[in-house]
Formats: structure tokens, sequence, C-alpha cells
């Protein structure tokens, strides 16, 4: 067990150096002095160029700026915005909370109504149920999400006017966001109708940025179940007169699970680069709509962070899974 | 009399690949119409100079956002109405269609052929060669696919070209994996080793001996990211980050059409209708292709 874990970490931080090193190479082969486009039209000194050369290290040797990054990486330090002039680490922690609200309630969403799909259309095999919940999932998976926001927004915002077409919060609320969770803060601020307009807003986002994994954790599920409700011992507690949900829900279910956790888990992924498109539409304040105004302003310390924060987060989670995993099912711990 | 024994005799001949495949893949009703809407949609895109009513960056400025035909104001000038410039959508969403099949093909080509060669060498190759090919990877696959594709666009500048490499760059991992793993599954079975023993020499045994065993997961991925190509490159043209305008790619169109969303639904229902269409008949085709591959999910 213990090796296991130890050569999934040892993985872990070889791959982190590469992406490192990835995020460290970007503002180099970006076409561009990056000091002079920092400057921006203004231009500047030849002194003042110099003393900035050197500020940032672009002097040194590019070993040297690598480990000086790297070390810096570690210690917190992503460098400054030029727009805001804030350090990108705090920018990031300021936004990350909005992402990852969004995010939970989107795999929250998808688990809860995804998982349930799968088990129906696999115990309906072939029947009416299954076909029109395969044929959901499948229109869901095919779906540009960007567009199917545009949608949701004409229809219920529009049309309907029941939710708003932006933003995290009502103007009429103001309140301290201790925790960064809208729905959490909303409710301890104690003012009446806060929490309300947290979940407005929180709707649509949630929807569109579910869709895809909600469609991917019911394929999943119904494969994963037709394939255990194959096996002997499902035979056999059918044979002992057990009843369908019982041996649906508990034998098949529970042994089933073990594909799907991986797809939650790999949903991570997902999820980040939905949440660009899916904060861009909805004016989300969250770090997908600052990776990318931040790529349209050509701040390149906040995308080169940015970048690099999210594919560490998207590592982390995924090596949780991984233990996880190893953990559930000793099979994989020996496994090449 | 005697033709009794002979068929009794001779084994029932075993029907050709094609036939077989054929049998599997028209078993799957979804995967036989998503086809043919894909063939459809194909003809269509190739047709698009003959059956496109006017030019797709021609404007007509007496004609800005007319409605369809089927609407009050529409007429059968402009059959799927105009948009904010007082283009014809009709010919816009046909000529679209030509850049969707064209960078999906494209991406898949360069994607496939550079991961089945990786994951060939990576499967074959001495282990700290492997190891250095998976690792790479590894990294490649921790950025979510989007962002990676955004930045390398940020990186060349954004253009339909670029976006069609930086997609590329992102799919071609999953292809790697896959030659991969199918690579090392084969490379001891009997048939490679009386290879080897006979004298293949590397190239051969790659090449004609193992990679054609290892096909269909490949096939079945190329399925798969034809249609993902085809949504990340829209994706990126919303962005304001893929095909520039005028170009008619479909979400590149969305995107000049966001901020008439309340007043004008076709200029936003229609390319999106279309991006939805082409990537499920291209996901219906793949499911289809799964089953007839994939002996061990053929059943599931």
């Amino acid at each position: 067990m213990l090796r296991f874990f130890i050569s999934r970490l040892s993985t872990f931080f070889v791959t982190f150096v590469g992406v490192t090193l990835i995020s460290f190479a970007f503002i180099r082969v970006i076409p561009g002095d990056p000091i002079i486009v920092m400057a921006g039209e203004r231009g500047m000194s030849q002194e003042r160029y110099e003393e900035l050369t050197r500020q940032y290290g672009f002097d040194q040797p590019v070993l040297t700026q690598f480990w000086d990054y790297l070390t810096g990486v570690l210690q917190g330090d992503l460098g400054q915005s030029f727009v805001t002039k804030k350090p990108v680490w705090d920018e990031f922690f300021a936004l990350f909370p909005a992402t990852l609200e969004l995010s939970l309630c989107a795999i929250i969403l998808a688990i809860a109504l995804g998982i349930p799909a799968g088990v129906i259309a696999a115990v309906n095999r072939g029947k009416f149920f299954d076909r029109a919940l395969m044929s959901s999932a499948l229109v869901g998976y095919s779906m540009p999400i960007f567009w199917w926001a545009l949608l949701l927004i004409i229809v219920f915002s529009g049309n309907l006017g029941w939710t708003p077409v932006s933003g995290r919060m009502g103007l009429l609320y103001y309140f301290p966001t201790p925790t960064g969770f809208m729905l959490i803060d909303s409710l301890l601020s104690g003012q009446s109708g806060a929490f309300v307009s947290a979940v407005q807003h929180l709707i649509l986002p949630t929807i569109v940025l579910a869709t895809i994994p909600l469609a991917v954790i019911a394929r999943q599920t119904r494969s994963a179940m037709l394939e255990v409700l194959s096996e002997d011992y499902i035979r056999t507690a059918r044979a002992k007169g057990l009843k369908p949900w019982r041996i649906n829900g508990l034998h098949a279910l529970r042994n089933a699970m073990i594909p799907v956790i991986t797809v939650i888990g790999l949903s991570v992924g997902t999820l980040l680069a939905g949440a660009i498109l899916t904060e861009t539409i909805f004016s989300w304040p969250g770090i997908g709509k600052w990776m990318v105004d931040s790529i349209f302003r050509r701040d390149y310390p906040v995308v080169q962070g940015g970048l690099l924060l999210v594919a560490v987060v998207v590592m982390i989670v995924n090596l949780i899974v991984d233990m996880l995993y190893g953990l559930i099912n000793p099979r994989i711990r020996t496994r090449k | 009399m005697t033709d009794m024994t002979e068929v009794a005799i001779t084994a029932p001949k075993r029907p050709g690949r094609l036939a077989e495949f054929w049998q599997y893949f028209s078993e799957n009703r979804g995967a036989v119409i998503g086809m043919w809407t894909f063939a459809i949609l194909v003809l269509l895109a190739v047709l698009a100079d003959f059956i496109a009513p006017h030019s797709a960056t021609e404007q007509f400025r007496e004609a800005t956002l007319q409605p369809p035909v089927w609407q009050e104001g529409g007429s059968w000038t402009f059959p799927l109405g105009t948009d904010p410039l007082g283009r014809d959508m009709l010919s816009r969403l046909l000529y679209g269609a030509r850049f969707s099949f064209f960078v999906g093909m494209v991406v898949v080509v360069i994607a496939a052929t550079g991961g089945i060669l990786l994951g060939l060498v990576a499967g074959f190759a001495p282990k700290w060669l492997d190891t250095v090919i998976m690792r790479l990877m590894d990294i490649i696959l921790s950025f979510p696919s989007l962002l990676l594709a955004l930045v390398l666009v940020a990186i060349l500048g954004p253009s339909l070209l670029n976006a069609m490499i930086a997609i590329s760059i992102v799919l071609q991992p999953h292809y790697v994996r896959l030659t991969r793993a199918a690579v090392i599954n084969e490379r001891t079975r009997d048939y490679v080793v009386s290879a080897r023993v006979a004298g293949a020499k590397l190239p051969r045994l790659m090449f004609v001996t193992v990679l054609p065993n290892c096909l269909a997961p490949i096939i079945v991925q190329a399925a798969l990211s034809f249609s993902n190509a085809i949504l990340d490159v829209a994706a990126l043209g919303f962005l304001g980050m893929g095909a520039q305008p005028p170009t008619p790619e479909w979400g590149t169109m969305l995107a000049e059409a966001r901020e008439f969303i309340l007043r004008a639904w076709w200029v936003v229902t229609l390319p999106g209708l279309a991006i939805l269409i082409t990537v499920l008949s291209i996901n219906l085709m793949g499911d289809g292709l799964r089953d007839a591959l994939d002996p061990k999910l053929k059943r599931s």
C-alpha cells in the first residue's frame, strides 16, 4: 500500500515540475518581449527597460531563471498582474471560491441526476425508459454548452424573467463574504432575500456546467450496471429471492460505482474547461472568466500563474481520486 | 445428393470483414441514422457553392435581421433569415459546415498520426523513453483541454489554423495512451514473437505486424475526437480566439450574434443547432463503431 502511495506521489511531483516548466516557458515563447508588452503603448526609456529586465531576471541564464521560478512557485510567488499590480496568487484565491461553488453545485447536480438515470436505464435495458434516457444523455454529451447557455438565457431570463442574466448576487444586497461561497455568506448575512438571489443566480450556470458531466456519468453508470448485472452473484441474489430494489441498489450499484467514481474524478478537468465558457457567458467572477479576460488583456503573469494553478488543482484532485481508488479496489494497487 | 455432402463438409464461409463490421454496425439503429445525417451534412457542405442562395459574406443592407420565411416578415429570398449585417443565414450555415468538417478532419489526422507514432514508440521503446513520453502526456492532460488550447492560441495568435494546431496538441495524448496500451497488450502475443523470430525488423513489427491489430480502439477514438474538435473550435471561435469574422464559422457566428439574442432568436439558435446536429450525428456513429469494433463492449 505504502509503495503504491509513494509511486503515485513521485509521479505527481514529476508531473508538477513538467507543468511548471510549461507555464515557465509560456511567457518566453510568446512573440514579442514581455517587458515591452508590459509597458504597452507608452514605451519606456532604455534605463528603465534594463532595470526591469534585471528585476524580472531576464538577464540570467535560462536554467537559473527556471530554478528561481520553481522555488518562487513553491513559496506561493507567482509574480504580479501587469494590470492590477496585485500578486497573482492572491487574485487566484480571491476568485477561486466562486469557481469552486459553481463546480461543486454542478457536480452534485450531475451525480444526483446521472446515477439514478444510469441505473434506471440499465434496469430497463432496451425499453422505452432506457432509450429516452440514453438519447437525452447523448444529446447532452454532444451539446455545445456555450449555445445551451444562450438558449437557457433566452427562455428563462428573457421570455420568462425567472432568473438573472449574469453575476452572482443581486445589486440590492451587500454583505461581507468571509467564506467566498455566496450560498453560505448570504445566509450568514441575515439579509432577507439574499439567499434566494444567490440561488437564482446560480441555477442557470449550474445547469449549463452540469450538462456534460451529467451525460457522461449517466452513460458510464448504465454500462457499469449492465456489466455487473450479468455477474453470477447477481443471479445468486435473484435466486435467493431478494427484492429487485435490493439487488439493484445494494448488490449491483455498489460494485458498479468504481468506474463511475473514476469518471467523476476525471470530470474535474471537464468542469474547469466548461467553467471558462460558462463563467464568460454568465459574467461569473471566477477563475475561468479571469483567465479569458487576462488572455485578452495580455496580462501574461496572470495567464502563466493561472494556467499553473488550474493544472495543479486538476492534478491534486486526480491524485486524491487515484489514492481513494487504490484504497477501495486492491487490484489497482498491484497493477503495473 | 453430392451437393449436400459437400455443404456438410465445407465449413460455412466466414463473411468478409466489411460485411461483418456492417452487420454489427447496422444493429445499432442510432448509428445508422447518425451515418445518414452525417452523409447529408457532408454533401451539403461539399455542394455549398451550388445550393447556397447567396455568398456567405455579401451584406444586404436593406434586409438586416430579417426573420426566417415561416415567420411574419420573412421572405424566400432569405429562407433562414439574415444576420445583423444583412448576410443570408442559410448560406453562412452551409459554408460554415465546410469549416467544421475541414477542422474535424485536419485535427483528427494530425492528432492521430502524431499520437499513434508516439504510442507505438512508447510501446516498443526501452523503459526510460516510454516513461519520458508518458509523463509528457500526463503533463498535457493535467491542463483542462480548452484552457490549454486557449493559451496556445494566445501564443500563436488567434486564427482558425492555430486553433486547429492547438486542439490537435490537446487531443493527441488520448491516442498515445490508447496505442501504447494496445501495443503492450499485443507485443507478447505469439504471432508477434514468431514474426520477430522470423527476422522482422522493428519498423516492420511496429507498423505491419502490430499496428493493424491495435486499430479498433483508435478508430473509435477518432470518431470521438472528430466531434470534440468541432466543439472545441466552435468554443474558441465563440471566445474570439478561433476563426475571425467575417469567416462563417459556426462558433464565430454565435459570438457575433450574442447581443441580439433577445431580439432575433434565429441568429443564435441556428448556428448552435447546426453544431449540435453535426456533433450528435458523429457521436451516434461513434457509438455504433464502438459496438462493431470493440468486441469487449459489444454486449453492453
